[in-house]
């Protein structure tokens, strides 16, 4: 036995919490110093003034720190087949230079988390996503001619977002003219090795970005010059999550409880509960949960049904109970606000199936005020998500803002 | 002739004075006799070099449930219970797996042994935490008679199959998997790297004579999991003073509600008369009456040594002898001049203050297992080393440091003849050399030590063939079984006979339930107000 002194030793304990390729722009952009875990990253829920970095999203343009997302490479010459049994859309039909927001699932139909699938060329794919999936990746591509690699921390991830955010990237010299929603491109040489993709999490015109660690830094710098005339702003989640529920987009254990991390079992969900339905292409080959979800089907077993409701008044009903009657517990709020887009009183809820034609439903909200509870029953309608539709999201060219 | 006293208590280790404490608070006039000149059980302390104290048998808690805490005012009686924070298994290549408190260290340590197992790691944690969450609410209740017709166990057995029934149809295959399978067999099933599977193995076998392949090392783990310091659920930690700090703040609480505790008082006999027990008579020939005792001895302790055999039913005897108690670790408890250095982990690690381990393929635990078998104890054992004094300054003088080491396999004798002192000895060899191979210089900075083989266990704590769980806890031993099929209650075929130790529901570790829960069925035959044994805390 030989007696090695501590070499490539570990010392995790030091700094548990990782810093993303941006940590130090942040940083010095941060008067808040209100940071969140996300996934093992430090990450800012408000830099500087969430309202402001709301607006920026909506009426400029935003900078949002994505690097902390998980990150999978997958590629090698059945990529494609391995894809397509791991998730539920149909991956023959997303071309290269696409991306497909997607979800998977375990063998019981249950929703394992949804991500976003970026398509590079015939073999090579990114899967960007909420949850740690390496072991149930491995598992499924076995028998299957794929390499699967985490790389979170080798990739760099920027989502430029909001009406200025074209013109902003013509003047940094990207040329995103012709670029349509979910269509991805490869970023001039001068800014590294990396890819742009019209693609974003919070229902405006936007834009992401991934570079090599190793270019991060000059990315946000290139970025950040030409944002001065554009409103450019660096914003945290708590900006992020307004926009995103009026966008209607829902979240990882947050809006639902994915089936790898749930300690109670009768708490993930299939996709047809959580407003997925539509992902799920039976009429391909097999894919993980296929029969569950045909079964649950058939026999109409849908516990659930994620919904956007609008309440009246204007106090946000996080975490609400929802009532039909009043009276019958039938549900619960997952993420409420008041938009500012909107100008009305939004929610996300998980509700009984047998509720969903949304008839009769409240919710009941505890307003605390002072240290006096106002205790409100509101009527809730169920709405169309999103809550917003801008049609600048999806207009190509994009407007010059 | 001494006065009676309502219930006599036989031994004062952690559940015989969880027991008392809660029998004196229902106004029962309470004694307690223990065969040593001090108390504590398993749960003691004891220096036996100066200034050093040394947490002679158990060395670590988590498990002792803090419902009791409340009841009996531990805090109040001085009971500081410290969590520490990591851990490491040294590997023979130099290099070593580190365990943090911070899940996101801890994902990426394992990461850095085999990508995949960092995050498989929660799904194992989900795991083990859906069957901790299943049997934690049985801990502290007492297990149904599954032949009774009582209402009460009817609706125990209830309580049971309606936990079980609300698993689904993948949890309950699941759940009867792991409570059979063997922890390596379940660890394979998550895990890639060996060091990983070597370290979560370790709570498979510690306090059991099996193997991590022997089926049922799995609900060992469990078992080990479901601890909790100050409401955080699976942390461990040692008890400031050493574990005689647990026995030292239940006799303070006990003695400070009426009750008496009598030392150097070795029970001869437990006194029987007409099918009825009516107090014990000591070594001495003393003898104290009561219509009520309650063992804290071990089943075959308290039935075949403190019990007349004509008095018992053959059949409950010849159960008693088949109960398995088999020895199967030594302790270590070693007092030094100075820190020791592990040049493997880096400066400033917190590993150093936690648990350390040098066993790194879960292949070695089990050779080690073959030894044991062959009866003698493992050449190359595996250790569950601790330096409590890096986080307790009150067990040591400044500079000075003890060590506990938890050393398997162990067996009660070697080749069927009994341990000799230089067996001893030379297992307490063993043990320091496969330290001294991880640590530069560590033998020079032994003061003081004490090697503790199961023959030590049985003579001085009393724990037959020196099980730390006053039986295995394997499935056959559970719930209803646990330790005798229709004697789970904590009641015995003597009227007045109570048992209230590890051998009883829901087993070992310093968790002091079945105290509590024996105290609970005391108090309900004889018609005493138990409002002051608050149930188990919710689990939602």
């Amino acid at each position: 036995m030989s007696m090695k002194a501590a070499g490539a030793a570990s010392e995790f304990w030091r700094n548990p919490q990782w810093k993303s390729p941006f940590h130090d722009r942040i940083e010095a952009l941060m008067t808040e110093r209100h940071w969140y875990d996300w996934a093992g990253y430090a990450a800012p829920e408000i830099i500087d003034d969430a309202e402001l970095e709301y607006f920026a999203i909506r009426s400029t343009a935003a900078l949002f720190d994505i690097s902390p997302m998980v990150k999978y490479s997958i590629s090698g010459p059945d990529a494609e087949q391995f894809l397509n049994h791991l998730t539920l859309r149909d991956v023959s039909k997303l071309k290269a230079g696409r991306v497909q927001y997607t979800a998977w699932c375990d063998d019981d139909g249950q929703v394992l988390d949804d991500g976003t699938l970026f398509r590079f060329d015939d073999s090579t794919f990114r899967l960007c996503c909420q949850e740690r999936h390496l072991p149930w990746l491995m598992d499924t591509a076995f028998d299957y001619d794929v390499t699967v690699r985490e790389e979170t921390d080798e990739i760099a991830g920027l989502a430029l977002q909001g009406p200025t955010s074209a013109a902003l990237l013509r003047d940094a010299g990207i040329d995103v003219s012709g670029l349509k929603p979910f269509q991805i491109a490869v970023l001039p040489k001068s800014l590294g090795r990396g890819h742009i993709s019209r693609t974003g999490f919070t229902g405006d015109l936007g834009y992401e970005l991934f570079v090599d660690r190793k270019s991060a830094g000059a990315l946000w710098d290139h970025l950040w010059q030409h944002g001065t005339l554009r409103g450019l702003r660096a914003i945290g989640y708590h900006a992020l999550n307004i926009a995103r529920i009026e966008a209607g987009f829902i979240v990882a254990n947050a809006d639902f409880v994915t089936s790898e991390t749930a300690l109670r079992s009768n708490r993930p969900r299939l996709p047809d509960e959580i407003g997925l339905d539509w992902m799920v292409d039976l009429t391909k080959p097999h894919f993980n949960g296929k029969r569950a979800i045909e079964r649950s089907r058939q026999s109409k077993s849908r516990r659930e049904v994620l919904v956007g409701l609008e309440i009246e008044g204007n106090e946000p009903a996080q975490h609400a109970i929802v009532y039909h009657a009043k009276r019958r517990e039938v549900g619960v709020v997952t993420a409420g606000i008041w938009s500012p887009t909107a100008k009305r009183n939004i929610a996300l809820a998980c509700v009984d199936a047998r509720y969903e034609t949304g008839d009769n439903l409240w919710v009941e909200i505890y307003a605390l005020r002072e240290l006096r509870y106002h205790k409100l029953m509101k009527r809730a309608r169920i709405v169309e998500r999103p809550f917003i539709k801008l049609p600048r999201r999806t207009l190509t060219p994009p407007g010059d803002f | 002739m001494n006065k009676p006293y309502d219930v006599i208590v036989v031994g004062a280790g952690h559940n015989g004075l969880v027991n008392a404490c809660y029998l004196q608070r229902s106004g029962l006039n309470v004694l307690v006799v223990e065969k040593n000149d001090w108390i504590g059980g398993a749960a003691v302390s004891r220096e036996l070099t100066p200034g050093i104290l040394y947490s002679n048998c158990s060395y670590v808690c988590s498990l002792f449930r803090p419902e009791i805490m409340r009841d009996l005012e531990l805090a109040k009686h001085g009971l500081q219970i410290i969590a520490y924070e990591g851990g490491a298994v040294f590997k023979q290549d130099g290099d070593f797996l580190a365990s943090y408190r911070n899940h996101h260290a801890h994902r990426r340590e394992f990461a850095r042994h085999a990508p995949r197992d960092g995050e498989a790691y929660e799904r194992y944690a989900r795991d083990v935490t859906r069957q901790c969450r299943f049997i934690q609410p049985l801990l502290m209740r007492t297990a149904p008679d599954p032949a009774s017709l009582k209402p009460r166990d009817l609706g125990e057995m209830l309580f049971l199959l309606k936990k079980f029934n609300e698993l689904t149809a993948r949890e309950m295959a699941d759940t009867i998997r792991f409570w059979t399978m063997s922890i390596s067999d379940f660890l394979d099933e998550y895990f890639e790297a060996e060091v990983i599977k070597a370290y979560l193995a370790i709570s498979g076998i510690i306090g059991t004579a099996l193997g991590p392949m022997s089926p049922g090392t799995a609900y060992v783990l469990l078992h080990h999991y479901m601890g909790e310091v100050d409401g955080n659920v699976g942390a461990w930690g040692y008890a400031r003073g050493g574990m005689g700090a647990i026995t030292r703040a239940l006799s303070s609480s006990f003695l400070a509600s009426g009750g008496t505790i009598l030392t150097d008082a070795q029970v001869s006999k437990v006194l029987v008369r007409n099918g009825r027990t009516t107090g014990v008579v000591l070594e001495n020939g003393d003898e104290h009456l009561a219509t009520t005792v309650v063992s804290n001895a071990d089943v075959k302790r308290t039935f075949l040594k403190l019990v007349e055999e004509p008095e018992l039913p053959g059949d409950f005897v010849r159960q008693v002898r088949n109960f398995k108690m088999r020895g199967s670790s030594g302790k270590v408890n070693i007092a030094l001049d100075s820190l020791p250095e592990f040049p493997a982990l880096p400066k400033g690690s917190p590993c150093i203050r936690g648990d350390m381990h040098f066993t790194d393929t879960v292949e070695r635990m089990e050779r080690g297992y073959d030894d044991w078998k062959a009866g003698t104890w493992s050449a190359d054992p595996f250790l569950d080393m601790m330096i409590p004094t890096t986080i307790d300054p009150t067990m040591a003088p400044p500079g000075q440091h003890f060590m506990s080491c938890f050393v398997q396999y162990c067996p009660p004798k070697i080749r069927n003849a009994d341990w000799t002192d230089a067996d001893r000895d030379a297992f307490g060899q063993t043990v320091i050399n496969q330290i001294a191979d991880y640590s530069p210089g560590f033998k020079d900075r032994i003061i003081h030590m004490e090697v503790r083989t199961p023959r030590e266990l049985e003579a001085e704590v009393g724990l037959t063939e020196g099980n730390i769980f006053q039986g295995e806890l394997t499935f056959d031993q559970l719930l209803f079984n646990r330790p005798i099929p229709g004697y789970a209650q904590y009641r015995s075929p003597i009227a007045g006979l109570y048992i209230c130790g590890s051998s009883t529901h829901p087993g070992g570790g310093v968790m002091g339930a079945p105290g509590r829960n024996a105290a609970i069925e005391i108090m309900r035959d004889l018609k005493r107000n138990a409002s002051h044994a608050s149930p188990a805390h919710e689990i939602l």
